[in-house]
């Protein structure tokens, strides 16, 4: 059966409850919430750091933090190997030269868009820290960074695909292709 | 996409994905260190057969500002001068290792040739009277951004004035506007309008007076003396009388048009008032857009993949 099987591993109130401990973890540990600037990675990041702000709002009363989003494309590692197409223009809206600057995305993977946004990001300036948050941690790293804030550990098969929105995280995976794989491993 | 060669060969999706792109490029033009790692490795040879100060250093600086390297040959102080033809210099070149070649020649026709002689990108930045699709590619962007409505030029209309017949810059226009839903005037003496232009999809008026008050954009196109191989015009005096921008034109255009010129400027030609005083101006927002269009460009013929996107690389 060629059906592709895809499973809810966060429901739509899931995420949000995550989201909320995220925000939490991320003033505390930060002390606060001065000089904090929350980034958004293009696309999937933007609205998790959107909503990170959002939350941190409601708890810490009437601060705001400063919300931006980067877009990538230009820093990757495999510009020619694939098309790589930015998606929106980078916004930073506030100096982040001695500011912490939480970047935020949906799905950790391998780590190269991370390692990507981390020279996108020091190209606008020199932060005091740089700190990590994900919705979905789904493991595979191929380089050696680490989040700082995980809403949810998932782990996957290489050839999984992670599909995360407010409405809910899903795992969508190929039962075929998996079956002929481990019959080639095997 | 591999080559830009001409506007007529791409599609109003690609033209509106490369004015996007060139939104990015503004950006990072915009920064106070403007360069990012995209081209690393790559080399692009501006090859200029012509004379040209704003194109050839247009595309470099769009070259480093994507941190290609870069690689200039000079017409002047070349073997062309000890008898080496044109393929045999792009070969040579080649050999050394260009992934993209900037051309530009006074006949038409040559960067499609060169196609066929390397395996590299070629880019025209100008061949003869037949395109300049980069020109074409900022001054859509110029526009397009300065009334801040998308790609969408439906309902405008632009009046290109003055010597059409040997502008290629006009026919990469022509062509680029009317993609993006424009409506074209042309404002030139019969003897400046090419015989294929009753084929375009344009309206003609031999005279300036007539359109001026009428109009969105204002796209004032250079009396190129050094094409003009007969009397077309009377005179510059009577030319500049009637298509050019006089200060009493200048008060009958639209509160909000747009006065574009590729340069380099004839003052006293075709345009008679201060760009400086003119606040529609557009003409060094044409220059400075130039450079992020044309990262565009590079951008998009160096770094298409020829793997299909893998996805799920988060």
């Amino acid at each position: 059966m060629a059906v592709d099987h895809r499973a809810e591993v966060l429901a739509a109130t899931d995420v949000g409850r995550a989201l909320t401990r995220v925000a939490h973890e991320i003033v505390e540990r930060n002390s606060g919430v001065a000089g904090l600037v929350l980034v958004g990675m293009q696309r999937g990041g933007v609205w998790i750091a959107e909503e990170i702000a959002r939350c941190i709002s409601r708890f810490e009363g009437q601060v705001e933090v400063p919300v931006g989003s980067i877009d990538v494309s230009m820093y990757r590692d495999d510009i020619a190997l694939r098309p790589v197409v930015p998606a929106a223009v980078t916004d930073i809206p506030v100096d982040i030269t001695g500011n912490t600057v939480v970047l935020v995305d949906d799905v950790l993977y391998t780590g190269r868009t991370v390692r990507a946004a981390l020279d996108a990001l020091l190209d606008h300036g020199r932060p005091r820290a740089v700190q990590l948050a994900v919705l979905v941690d789904r493991g595979h790293r191929e380089l050696p960074i680490r989040p700082d804030f995980v809403g949810k550990n998932i782990p996957t098969h290489l050839s999984d695909e992670v599909d995360a929105s407010m409405t809910g995280v899903y795992v969508i995976s190929a039962p075929i292709e998996q079956a002929a794989g481990k019959k080639a491993v095997s | 996409m591999k080559h830009l060669l001409s506007i007529e060969e791409l599609t109003t999706a690609q033209l509106t994905s490369l004015l996007d792109l060139t939104d990015h490029m503004v950006e990072i033009s915009g920064r106070a260190v403007p360069k990012v790692p995209a081209l690393r490795g790559r080399t692009v040879a501006s090859v200029f057969f012509e004379d040209s100060t704003r194109t050839r250093l247009s595309f470099e600086t769009a070259a480093k500002r994507l941190s290609a390297d870069t690689m200039t040959f000079n017409v002047g102080t070349s073997s062309v001068n000890k008898g080496e033809s044109l393929r045999d210099t792009i070969e040579t070149l080649s050999a050394m290792g260009v992934d993209a070649f900037v051309v530009r020649h006074k006949w038409s026709g040559v960067p499609h040739m060169i196609t066929e002689w390397t395996d590299a990108s070629v880019i025209n930045a100008g061949d003869g009277w037949h395109q300049h699709p980069t020109q074409a590619l900022l001054d859509c962007h110029t526009i397009t951004r300065s009334f801040g409505c998308g790609n969408d030029l439906s309902g405008r209309t632009v009046a290109i004035v003055g010597d059409v017949k040997h502008s290629r810059v006009a026919r990469s226009n022509i062509k680029a506007f009317t993609m993006l839903g424009a409506e074209v005037v042309l404002v030139a003496p019969r003897t400046l309008l090419p015989p294929e232009f009753i084929d375009w999809p344009v309206r003609t008026v031999d005279a300036l007076d007539d359109v001026v008050g009428d109009i969105d954009v204002l796209y004032l196109l250079r009396m190129q003396r050094e094409r003009m191989d007969a009397a077309l015009v009377p005179s510059l005096g009577e030319y500049s009388a009637r298509f050019g921008l006089t200060p009493h034109r200048a008060r009958q255009l639209k509160q909000d048009a747009l006065v574009l010129h590729a340069g380099p400027l004839n003052r006293g030609v075709e345009i008679l008032v201060d760009p400086a005083d003119l606040p529609g101006s557009r003409i060094l927002e044409q220059v400075r857009t130039g450079v992020s269009a044309r990262m565009s460009v590079l951008y998009t013929v160096l770094s298409g993949g020829s793997v299909p996107p893998t996805g799920g690389a988060e």
